[in-house]
């Protein structure tokens, strides 16, 4: 295994110390796991912060029950290797409304399920910190956020009053029932996460890696048909293409690359000569310009 | 045309190619700051779309965003790169501070667009405070103003060690090196007054790129470097003689009773195994036994790293404690004058118990005095009674219990500290250790024979300080009497300190302001733990109207000792009483800063007993803290 550089070293350092400041100050911490990269990198450096114990908080996925097959067996496998206790929420009531991004559309499904879905989980577990994997190189509001993000009881982000965030001494007081999001790779930019994954040999989902799939052309985006839940439209013909994945999310509304990288360094490669942005896969984001801080005003991750 | 111009030679060749830091180059960590509309966000958005940061995707956004939002008609407004926030891009200005990462064949950078809004200082403070360098931008036709020297003392009292000058919007005064030489000259000699030393300056058109990646022909009059030249050339390491081992402890990790590691990140110096240590403040000392790392056991540890220091013996150590080296211990004391920038629109109350933040150790404190404000225009040192929102001001501060650290100008991670206000949980203030005022160290408390329990004992009870609060006329001073006659007939070593009395006297000095209520309550809490340290019990009934100096009262004893007793009577039944005719008076506006009419009662959320009054009699309510106290051992 090659030794981090001082760059990696620097940065996992800086979320360990993140790390350990929560679980000091917090009483019910929580890490959000969304399977995808930033996760794995999350729980590899959480595992690294809390050694030789074990981790001391749970894990929660949010689960849309949309996301493509591959990620929950892989994440019932991470869990089970490192012995984790993840805590697996559904929005039932948004299931029984019948919301899915097929019939509902990409907003509706992100914002019941995913956004509506966590805010159920946080407060019927009563966490009062939630890491999650998010990073400022991801969005133009994300370049914006603090690492310790205060939210009101309702959840809510409020852009225009963030708390002064000083050297390194996070206030991290809250009254009863608010909350704070902690995120501990804000400082990792893309590039450091798969530099950091092939460093440290992290597994990630094989979505990431290139292999023939079965999808259709749609909004402009390679669409996979993971299952048979995805109705066809007229003219629509699944075809086996060469493609992987930037980002993991609902397969409705994730968009492929047509790729040929079958190893991280070719991934690595073919992502520092793309010039399209890690997220331009993502319908959810593409809503409508601003939409992102939209949604974290609102409780989103 | 030369907006859109790529300028530079040497931007690397592919879209990601440089966000990235494979090359493990150096880090520099600056921001842009200076006055509203100077050109920050914009120098930063063209800075990252010359080093071609600017995926396909976000610049048609970004041609689309300019015609809509955009400030510069048709042309790309390269802000809108950097102020994501919807309040920003419709304002135009900066609200927050954006972080972007990006780099040159020799560097990796990650910057800092912070606000000129004077309104939003604080943020800009947020991002000096991570800073190795600042670029201050001034626009060429406006000249230095407050807000750059404002900003310019910010960045001067965080350390932040190298500072650049941009003269931008050079275009719009037609590349005169005259207005440049001038301004340039102006803010030189306005930084060496702040301790600023080698102020590089440049002049700049942001939104064109002159002088940004290369000079380019308009400018070919200067012959200093380019921004990014400028920037390349920053020493990042630190001439500075290497500073002493320091290690706040973060979390003691105790997985199984076979580890026991003091979790932390090395703040400075470095440590070895086999090295003694001294916890401060306890003075305990011990031997590194083990550094441990997940990725495995390390002989030596330096700044920067994340461990576990596993002792050679037990010795009492928790969050909060700085570990160091027998021959380089910091200072120990509770009273140290310090640089405060204030920052929440509460203003500074001296006296008024606040939330310290030193390392990982959170301790009560109170500004004792504020020693002058200082002027940012001028820098003369003013006189002040308090510090409004942005402003900088010298105090004496005096924590409850004594703390380690070093100044900040010897060790920033020892010496910066932050203000928390326990009501609102705002971080109120920054602040930076100057020096120890009295070192705990010197000036021990004369040790006393007897002490609190012993003299407890002799009365055979356990002293208490029962604290009545409530609005004016609920009924605090005939219950408190009640209590009082009914344990003074158990035999019970009583005092009363009632509001009224308290000012005919030691409190004569003070009238209602809120400065002035915060003191008040401070002395009565000060003569209250001398009262408790006789052995007595002590009652007080005082309206206490703010939560802060009612917790600050709490902080002064042990845990238990205090007792909040929450006489509740609605506002209205109060004025229905109005027993002293204080109400009508207030009403009628004869009084000012009356409680509950025209100043606040902060409800205690976790008093000991609630004493609601309307529907019970005096008695009632009188027995129930006397049932207390007998609960919570009386006879001692
Ligand atoms: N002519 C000219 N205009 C410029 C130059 N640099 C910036 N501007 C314009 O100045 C205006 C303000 O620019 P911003 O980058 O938003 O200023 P700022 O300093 O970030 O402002 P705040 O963050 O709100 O303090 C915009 O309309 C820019 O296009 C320049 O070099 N020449
Ligand atoms: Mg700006």
């Amino acid at each position: 295994m090659p030794a981090l550089s001082r760059h990696l070293r620097a940065l996992e350092s800086e979320a360990i110390f993140i790390m350990r400041e929560t679980v000091a100050e917090f009483a019910h911490p929580v890490m959000l796991y969304s399977i995808g990269k930033d996760s794995s990198v999350m729980l590899h450096v959480a595992l690294k912060a809390f050694s030789p114990g074990r981790l001391p908080f749970p894990l929660l996925h949010v689960d849309t029950t949309w996301k493509f097959r591959e990620m929950i067996a892989f994440r019932d496998a991470v869990a089970a290797r490192h012995e984790l206790k993840m805590i697996v929420h559904i929005n039932q009531q948004g299931l029984e409304r019948g919301v899915s991004p097929i019939t509902s559309g990409s907003s509706v499904h992100t914002h019941v399920m995913k956004t509506e879905g966590l805010r159920q989980a946080l407060d019927q577990h009563q966490f009062d910190a939630a890491f999650g994997g998010a990073r400022r190189d991801e969005e133009k509001s994300r370049a914006k956020e603090r690492i310790f993000s205060h939210r009101s009881s309702a959840h809510a982000w409020d852009p225009r009053n963030q708390r002064p965030e000083l050297w390194n001494l996070f206030n991290t007081r809250i009254k009863r029932g608010e909350s704070m999001r902690v995120f501990p790779l804000s400082n990792w930019t893309e590039a450091d996460v798969w530099d950091y994954i092939a460093a440290e040999n992290i597994a990630v989902p094989d979505l990431y890696l290139a292999k023939p799939r079965p999808v259709v052309w749609r909004d402009g985006t390679w669409i996979m048909v993971d299952d048979e839940r995805l109705p066809l439209l007229p003219g629509e013909n699944p075809e086996i293409k060469m493609v992987r994945f930037r980002t993991l999310g609902c397969y409705p509304l994730t968009g492929a690359v047509p790729s040929t990288a079958t190893t991280l360094p070719e991934i690595i490669a073919e992502m520092r000569s793309s010039s399209v942005s890690e997220r331009q896969g993502r319908l959810i984001d593409a809503d409508e310009t601003g939409s992102m801080e939209k949604k974290k005003r609102e409780g989103y991750f | 045309m030369t907006a859109h111009a790529l300028a530079s030679a040497d931007a690397p060749a592919s879209a990601a190619a440089l966000a990235t830091n494979s090359l493990d180059l150096p880090t520099l960590r600056f921001i842009t700051c200076g006055s509203v509309d100077d050109g920050k966000s914009t120098l930063i958005g063209r800075l990252l779309f010359e080093r071609r940061l600017i995926p396909d995707d976000l610049l048609a956004t970004l041609r689309r965003d300019s015609l809509r939002h955009g400030t510069d008609g048709d042309n790309i407004d390269y802000a809108l790169l950097v102020d994501g926030l919807e309040a920003e891009r419709e304002q135009g200005i900066t609200i927050d501070v954006a972080w972007r990462y990006f780099a040159t064949p020799t560097r990796s950078f990650m910057v800092a667009d912070t606000p000129g809004h004077e309104q939003y200082t604080r943020n800009m403070a947020t991002g000096a405070s991570q800073a190795d360098c600042a670029v201050v931008l001034v626009d060429a036709r406006k000249g230095v103003s407050r807000q750059t020297r404002r900003h310019a003392a910010i960045v001067a009292l965080m350390g932040v060690r190298h500072v650049i000058l941009a003269v931008n919007k050079i275009d719009l005064v037609a590349y005169d090196a005259a207005v440049f030489h001038a301004i340039a000259a102006e803010f030189t000699a306005f930084a060496t007054r702040l301790g600023l030393e080698g102020v590089v300056a440049l002049p700049l058109a942001a939104r064109f790129g002159d002088n940004m990646s290369a000079r380019g022909e308009r400018l070919g009059w200067f012959d200093g470097p380019t921004l990014i030249e400028a920037l390349e050339r920053v020493s990042i390491t630190s001439t500075m003689v290497p500073l002493p081992f320091r290690m706040w402890v973060q979390w003691v990790n105790r997985p199984d009773l076979n580890f026991r590691g003091l979790a932390g990140t090395i703040a400075s110096g470095s440590i070895g195994v086999g090295d003694s240590v001294v916890m401060a403040p306890s003075g305990a000392s011990a031997k590194i036994r083990r550094i441990h790392t997940a990725d495995g056991d390390l002989t030596r540890a330096t700044t920067g790293d994340a461990v576990s220091l596993v002792l050679d013996h037990e010795i009492d150590a928790a969050r909060g404690d700085l570990v160091s080296m027998p021959e380089s211990r910091p200072q120990v004391a509770d009273q140290f004058a310090a640089h405060l920038i204030w920052m929440s629109a509460d203003k500074l109350l001296p006296g008024r118990s606040y939330l310290m933040k030193i390392g990982s150790r959170l301790v009560p404190t109170s500004v004792t005095a504020i020693r002058r404000r200082i002027d940012v225009d001028t820098l003369e040192p003013l006189a002040a009674a308090t510090l409004d929102l942005n402003e900088i001001g010298v105090c004496n501060l005096s924590t409850s219990v004594p703390i380690s650290f070093d100044a900040y100008a010897d060790n920033h991670a020892t010496g910066a500290f932050i203000l928390i206000d326990r009501e609102t949980n705002v971080t109120a203030a920054a602040g930076m250790i100057d020096f120890a005022l009295r070192r705990a160290t010197n000036v021990h408390r004369q040790a006393l024979v007897i002490n609190k329990a012993e003299r407890a004992t002799l009365k055979g009870q356990k002293p208490l300080i029962l604290w009545f609060t409530g609005l004016s006329g609920s009924g605090k001073s005939t219950i408190a009497n009640l209590v009082e006659a009914r344990l003074h007939a158990m035999s019970a070593h009583t005092t009363l300190l009632d509001g009224d009395n308290m000012r005919h006297g030691l409190n004569r000095n003070l009238g209602f302001t809120n400065a002035d209520r915060v003191e008040n309550i401070r002395r009565v809490g000060e003569v209250a733990k001398l009262m408790l340290e006789a052995g007595v019990i002590a009652l007080c009934s005082f309206i206490s109207p703010f939560k802060a100096d009612r917790d600050m009262v709490r902080a002064l004893v042990e845990p238990g000792e205090f007792i909040e007793i929450y006489v509740e009577t609605s506002l209205e039944a109060c004025i229905a009483r109005d027993t002293k005719g204080l109400y009508k008076r207030a009403l009628a506006g004869q009084i000012k800063n009356f409680t509950g009419i025209d100043q606040p009662y902060e409800a205690p959320e976790a008093a000991e007993l609630v004493l609601t009054t309307e529907g019970a009699s005096a008695e009632a309510l009188a027995d129930r803290v006397i049932d207390y106290v007998l609960a919570h051992g009386m006879r001692g």
